[in-house]
């Protein structure tokens, strides 16, 4: 679903985020990325969602080689994206039904089917009760989950995260990654990126570590190809 | 919207593709929630709408009342090369029977709808009876007044061009001694709305692009309140289209809102003035009135109008939305 060959990313003469990354994931894999901060998490993520293009190499998401794709085409790429960030960029000006709904609303889904599949995100994280409110007022677990809410939405084969857990606590974590895993038992590719060790040790999947900029762990693993 | 892409790498995800029609209805569907919306955003923040469209009304009524002004003028001056006449003097020496020749010669010519001749005694006549010089009249020796035609063109040749052109014939005709149209003025007129029509075009052009430039700015504004709705929305796939429509229609509002008040301050100033007009077209014994605006003349205010605003919102798209790009959003 996911495939980088001999990635590199160099933003000047002397940095190098990314250097020759080698890896693969399968439809519905969950894989952890990690390494220190600046090690070029973001960088990797950044490329996938067509935020940035590589200097060298191929990054290919759901067969298509993103390197040379026009930019018009780009938002048709994210579509197919979900994404959770860290501080889950949820818009305060509307309602948690709202937000759930940008997605769909972006692809033209007609008024009728936003209602049934955003109702059904929402009760996939356990807030159904909370579409009306502002997420203002919701705890910091709740408006994460939110977020993952609008990142799945449109059922999209790749689930991106952002350090999902940030800022909640180990319970609340362990709740996300469930929700996580659920979404790679239905066939959703995960890459999760993150610092706490005793999470990826919890969960025990595949783990690409950067380090500098290279890919130092979870090279193997995927069935290239 | 295109789907390509989608069909390509759809293995993930479920979706069935919604059949086009389904997708033109949620598209008109989009427009016109995009529409309300971003009229709903005006209609929340009445002062400042309130001034902007001010601003625009102000700008799009001046050009617009020049143009009325000098329409007013040119419905004058048509009125009155209808009615020009030429007079040609004739000399002292021509002969009344003389002067018949001439004036069944004048009358032939195809240009020309009457002739009138007017005998020197008959001249005296008039000019004692209105005059009021009677008197002094008395003390000339004999008639001064020449035998006079007074040759009106036919309805082709009343125009300013025309009538030039028949003067030079009338006056390169034996006997006849000085011609008099009373065009001078009148093409002094027409000079001068000629010139003043060119100032009122460049004025409009000057205050149209100034008109495009506060929506451009006010729009900018917009765009960076609502920045982080945008990178939101771009994040998840939405289209530069879809990103831009918001902007457009709150600009098309704007320019609603100018047009409409540009009309009101129109009919308030053609109200305020009609009184006074009036009074100065009787003295003047003229037909002249200020016209307002048709229904038709309203409506293209309202709809350019909107055009501007609409314009100056895609500058502003243009310049500032395509730099709001997801890029620093992932941090770690």
């Amino acid at each position: 679903m996911i495939e980088f060959r001999q990635v590199t990313k160099r933003y000047d003469s002397d940095h190098t985020a990314l250097r020759q990354v080698n890896f693969g994931l399968e439809r519905g894999e969950l894989a952890f990325l990690t390494g220190h901060s600046g090690a070029g998490k973001s960088t990797l993520l950044k490329l996938i969602m067509v935020m940035e293009r590589p200097s060298a190499g191929e990054v290919i998401v759901g067969g298509q080689v993103l390197n040379t794709l026009p930019r018009r085409q780009v938002p048709y790429i994210r579509r197919h994206i979900g994404v959770v960030f860290q501080n889950h960029q949820l818009l305060f000006d509307r309602t948690v039904f709202d937000n759930v709904a940008m997605p769909l609303e972006v692809m033209g889904t007609p008024a009728r089917d936003i209602g049934r599949r955003v109702r059904a995100a929402l009760d996939k994280v356990g807030l159904l009760s909370k579409e009306k409110m502002n997420p203002l007022q919701l705890s910091g677990g709740e408006q994460q989950r939110v977020g993952i809410a609008r990142a799945v939405v449109n059922k999209p084969p790749v689930l991106l995260a952002d350090e999902p857990t940030g800022n909640l606590d180990p319970e609340l974590s362990a709740d996300i990654m469930r929700l996580f895993t659920e979404f790679s038992q239905v066939g959703v590719t995960v890459l999760i990126a993150t610092h706490d060790i005793a999470l990826i040790n919890d969960l025990g999947r595949r783990t690409l570590t950067l380090d500098h900029g290279r890919l130092v762990a979870g090279v193997a693993g995927g069935r290239h190809g | 919207m295109a789907n390509n892409p989608r069909k390509q790498q759809s293995r993930g995800a479920k979706s069935a593709l919604s059949p086009w029609r389904q997708q033109a209805e949620s598209y008109l569907n989009h427009h016109r929630k995009v529409a309300r919306d971003s009229a709903q955003r005006l209609w929340k923040s009445p002062v400042a709408s309130m001034m902007t469209w001010t601003v625009m009304g102000v700008a799009l009524a001046l050009p617009v009342a020049l143009m009325l002004l000098l329409a007013s003028l040119e419905g004058v001056s048509a009125g009155w090369e209808s009615s020009a006449r030429v007079t040609a003097y004739l000399n002292d020496s021509v002969t009344i029977e003389e002067a018949q020749a001439l004036k069944a010669e004048v009358a032939d010519d195809s240009r020309v709808a009457e002739v009138e001749l007017i005998d020197r005694d008959t001249a005296l006549e008039e000019f004692r009876a209105s005059s009021g010089l009677e008197d002094a009249l008395d003390y000339l020796e004999g008639n001064p007044l020449p035998h006079t035609l007074l040759v009106t063109p036919s309805e082709s040749s009343r125009t300013a061009d025309g009538v030039d052109m028949l003067l030079t014939v009338i006056e390169g005709l034996d006997g006849v001694e000085r011609v008099q149209v009373d065009l001078g003025w009148l093409q002094r007129l027409n000079a001068m709305t000629d010139l003043l029509g060119r100032a009122v075009w460049a004025l409009a052009l000057l205050l149209a692009a100034a008109v495009v430039l506060v929506i451009g700015n006010t729009v900018r504004l917009a765009i960076e309140n609502r920045r982080d709705e945008i990178l939101v929305a771009k994040l998840v796939g939405g289209t530069d289209a879809f990103v831009r429509r918001p902007f457009l229609y709150t600009g098309a509002w704007f320019g609603l809102g100018g047009g409409v008040v540009a009309w009101v301050l129109l009919q308030l100033s053609l109200w305020w003035l009609s009184g006074p007009v009036e009074r100065l077209a009787g003295l003047y014994r003229s037909e002249f009135s200020l016209n307002g605006l048709s229904f038709d003349g309203a409506l293209a205010l309202i709809i350019a109008a909107m055009l501007l605003g609409w314009l100056g919102a895609w500058v502003a798209v243009k310049r500032h939305l395509d730099d709001i790009e997801p890029g620093e959003i992932a941090g770690g």
